[in-house]
C-alpha cells in the first residue's frame, strides 16, 4: 500500500482558518457573527474559532435532513442541534471540517432555515477536497487538496484535532 | 437467515425493517436500533421547528377500520413531523364485506402512489394480510390488529423504561391488568425478553392470564402484592370497560380493590421504580390518582415518546421500502 501523503500540521491549519475567517468578518464588515458548527468535526472547529472571534456558538446535526437517507438508512444516534439563539438577521459563520460534494452544506442550509432568516452565511471549511456535486464553494479554507477515488479525510479529535489522509482498502472501496 | 415468516415478512433481504407488523421475531439489534433513532426524535419533539424533511414528498394513508382517535392523531403528527403528506381514512368495517371489497380498497388506494399505510383493524393478522397484497410498493405499520399485536405502543413503553432505567437485563418488570385480551402485552413480552428482560411478570385475575405463560418467558401472578415486590417498572393496562359487565370480571370496586395500583401497593415495589399506563386511564379502577399524578409516573412522557417511535419505525420502514425497491429495480 502507497504512503499517504504528508498533510500539514493540524493546528497550524486550524490557526490559518481562524485567520481566514477574522479578515473575512473585517472585510465584510460583519456585526456580531453567529458561529455555528456541524457535527461532528464541524462542530469542533466551531468551539476554537468561537472561542477565538467571542462569538456565540450553535452545533448542527444534519442526520434529519440529509438526501440520501433512503440510500443509506438513519444514522439512529442523531445528536440534537443546539441553536441557544435566533438566527433571524444573524449573519452566521457556517463550519464544517472538509468540504468534498457539497450535500452536507446544502442539508445544514436547509435546516439552518427551519430556524429562521439569517442575514447572511459565510462558509468555512479546514479542508476542501475535489468531488463537488452542488454550486457550492467554501469562503474561508485553510487547505485545498485533490485526492483520489480510493483515498478520503478525516478530522479525528476533540483533543487533539487531527486531520488524516485515509487511504481506502481495496475490500472497503469494493463494499 | 431462519426467521419465522411474520419476520421474513417485515425484514428485507438485508435485515432493514420494511414493514412494522409485529415485535415477534425482530432481532434485538433491530429494536435497539428503533429505540435510538426515537430516542433521537424524542429532541425534535421539544424543538421550537418540530418538523424534519426526511419523508417529504412521501404520502403516510392512516387506514383506520376501527376507531382510535388516540392512536390515530400521534401517528398523523409523527408523519407531519416527519414532512410526509397524510391521509385520514376512516373506514367503516360493516359497510366493507371482507375479502374481496377490502382488496379493492387497497388498489384504490394503491392507485393513489400511496407510500405508507398505517393501519388498524379489529381482526387480528389484518397488517399482515395487507403487507402481502402491497409489497413491495408500500410499507405497512400496525396500528393495533384485534387481540394480536400494537407494536408501536409496546415499543414506546421500551422507549420510556430505555429513557429512564438501566439496561433491560437488570429489571424487573410486572404488566398489570387484562393481559389476556391486550394486544399490547403480547407485544410487550415479545420485546422485553428480545432486550433481555430476565424477569417480566404478569399480573391480573386469573380469568384474564393467559394459559401458556411460560412459553413466552414469563411468570404470572394473580396476587398484585405479590407481584409487585422488588419491581423497576410497573406497566398498567388499559382495563377495556366493556369487559366490565362479562364474566371475566368482577365490579370495578372489586377489581380496584384487587388490582388497583395504589399508593399502599407502590411501595411494595422499588423506591425508584417507575409508572406506566397507555391512558386513557381509569382513575379509581385501575390506578389511584395520587398515583397516576405522582413523581413515579410517566404517563404524559410516555405521549411524546409514542411519537417519537412512531417517527421512527415509519422512516426506518421507508427507507427499507426504498432500498428494497431499489434493489428490485436495478436487477430487473
Amino acid at each position: 500500500m502507497a504512503q499517504p501523503p504528508q498533510l500539514p500540521d493540524t493546528p497550524s491549519l486550524v490557526a490559518d482558518l481562524v485567520q481566514q475567517v477574522s479578515q473575512l468578518i473585517h472585510h465584510h464588515q460583519i456585526q456580531d457573527p453567529l458561529v455555528i458548527g456541524i457535527h461532528t468535526g464541524g462542530a469542533w472547529l466551531a468551539e476554537t474559532l468561537a472561542k477565538s472571534l467571542n462569538a456565540p456558538l450553535g452545533k448542527l446535526d444534519i442526520s434529519f435532513y440529509r438526501d440520501d437517507f433512503t440510500q443509506q438508512g438513519l444514522n439512529p444516534k442523531v445528536n440534537p442541534s443546539s441553536l441557544p439563539f435566533d438566527i433571524n438577521n444573524r449573519h452566521i459563520i457556517l463550519v464544517d471540517d472538509v468540504l468534498m460534494t457539497g450535500r452536507t452544506i446544502r442539508a445544514a442550509l436547509n435546516e439552518l432555515f427551519d430556524y429562521g432568516r439569517p442575514a447572511s452565511i459565510k462558509l468555512a471549511t479546514l479542508c476542501a477536497i475535489n468531488g463537488r456535486q452542488l454550486p457550492i464553494q467554501a469562503d474561508a479554507c485553510a487547505l485545498e487538496l485533490q485526492v483520489t477515488a480510493n483515498q478520503y479525510l478525516q478530522l479525528e479529535g476533540p483533543e487533539p484535532l487531527q486531520l488524516t489522509l485515509i487511504e481506502r482498502t481495496t475490500d472497503e472501496s469494493a463494499s | 437467515m431462519n426467521l419465522p415468516p411474520s419476520a421474513q415478512l417485515q425484514l428485507t433481504e438485508t435485515g432493514e425493517l420494511r414493514h412494522f407488523l409485529s415485535i415477534d421475531g425482530l432481532p434485538k439489534t433491530l429494536l435497539e436500533r428503533i429505540l435510538d433513532t426515537a430516542n433521537s426524535f424524542v429532541v425534535v419533539g421539544n424543538q421550537e421547528v418540530k418538523k424534519v424533511p426526511l419523508l417529504r414528498g412521501k404520502t403516510v394513508v392512516n387506514l383506520f377500520f376501527e376507531n382510535s382517535t388516540r392512536t390515530r392523531s400521534t401517528f398523523e403528527l409523527a408523519a407531519q413531523r416527519l414532512s410526509a403528506d397524510v391521509l385520514n381514512l376512516d373506514i367503516n368495517t360493516s359497510a366493507t364485506s371482507k375479502g374481496e371489497s377490502l382488496l379493492d380498497t387497497l388498489r384504490n388506494l394503491r392507485a393513489m402512489h400511496s407510500d405508507m399505510f398505517v393501519v388498524r383493524h379489529s381482526q387480528s393478522g389484518a397488517a399482515h394480510f395487507i403487507a402481502q397484497q402491497v409489497t413491495p410498493n408500500v410499507a405497512i405499520i400496525n396500528a393495533g390488529d384485534g387481540r394480536h399485536a400494537h407494536p408501536t405502543q409496546a415499543m414506546l413503553d421500551m422507549l420510556t423504561i430505555y429513557r429512564h432505567k438501566a439496561s433491560f437485563d437488570q429489571l424487573k418488570v410486572a404488566i398489570v391488568g387484562d393481559i389476556l385480551h391486550s394486544r399490547v402485552a403480547r407485544d410487550q413480552v415479545h420485546a422485553l425478553t428480545t432486550l433481555g428482560c430476565q424477569d417480566v411478570r404478569l399480573i391480573g385475575p386469573n380469568t384474564l392470564l393467559p394459559t401458556a405463560a411460560e412459553d413466552l418467558g414469563v411468570t404470572t401472578y394473580s396476587d398484585l402484592d405479590k407481584g409487585l415486590e422488588d419491581v423497576d417498572v410497573i406497566i398498567m393496562l388499559r382495563l377495556q370497560t366493556e369487559r366490565m359487565d362479562s364474566a371475566f370480571l368482577p365490579s370495578a370496586s372489586e377489581y380496584y380493590q384487587a388490582f388497583g395500583l395504589t399508593r399502599q401497593r407502590l411501595s411494595k415495589a422499588k423506591p425508584d421504580a417507575i409508572v406506566m399506563h397507555p391512558g386513557p386511564i381509569n382513575r379509581g379502577i385501575e390506578i389511584e390518582s395520587e398515583v397516576a399524578d405522582g413523581k413515579q409516573s410517566l404517563i404524559l412522557n410516555q405521549v411524546g415518546y409514542g411519537i417519537a417511535i412512531r417517527m421512527a419505525v415509519m422512516s426506518m420502514a421507508m427507507s427499507g421500502q426504498m432500498q428494497q425497491r431499489q434493489v428490485m429495480e436495478a436487477s430487473q
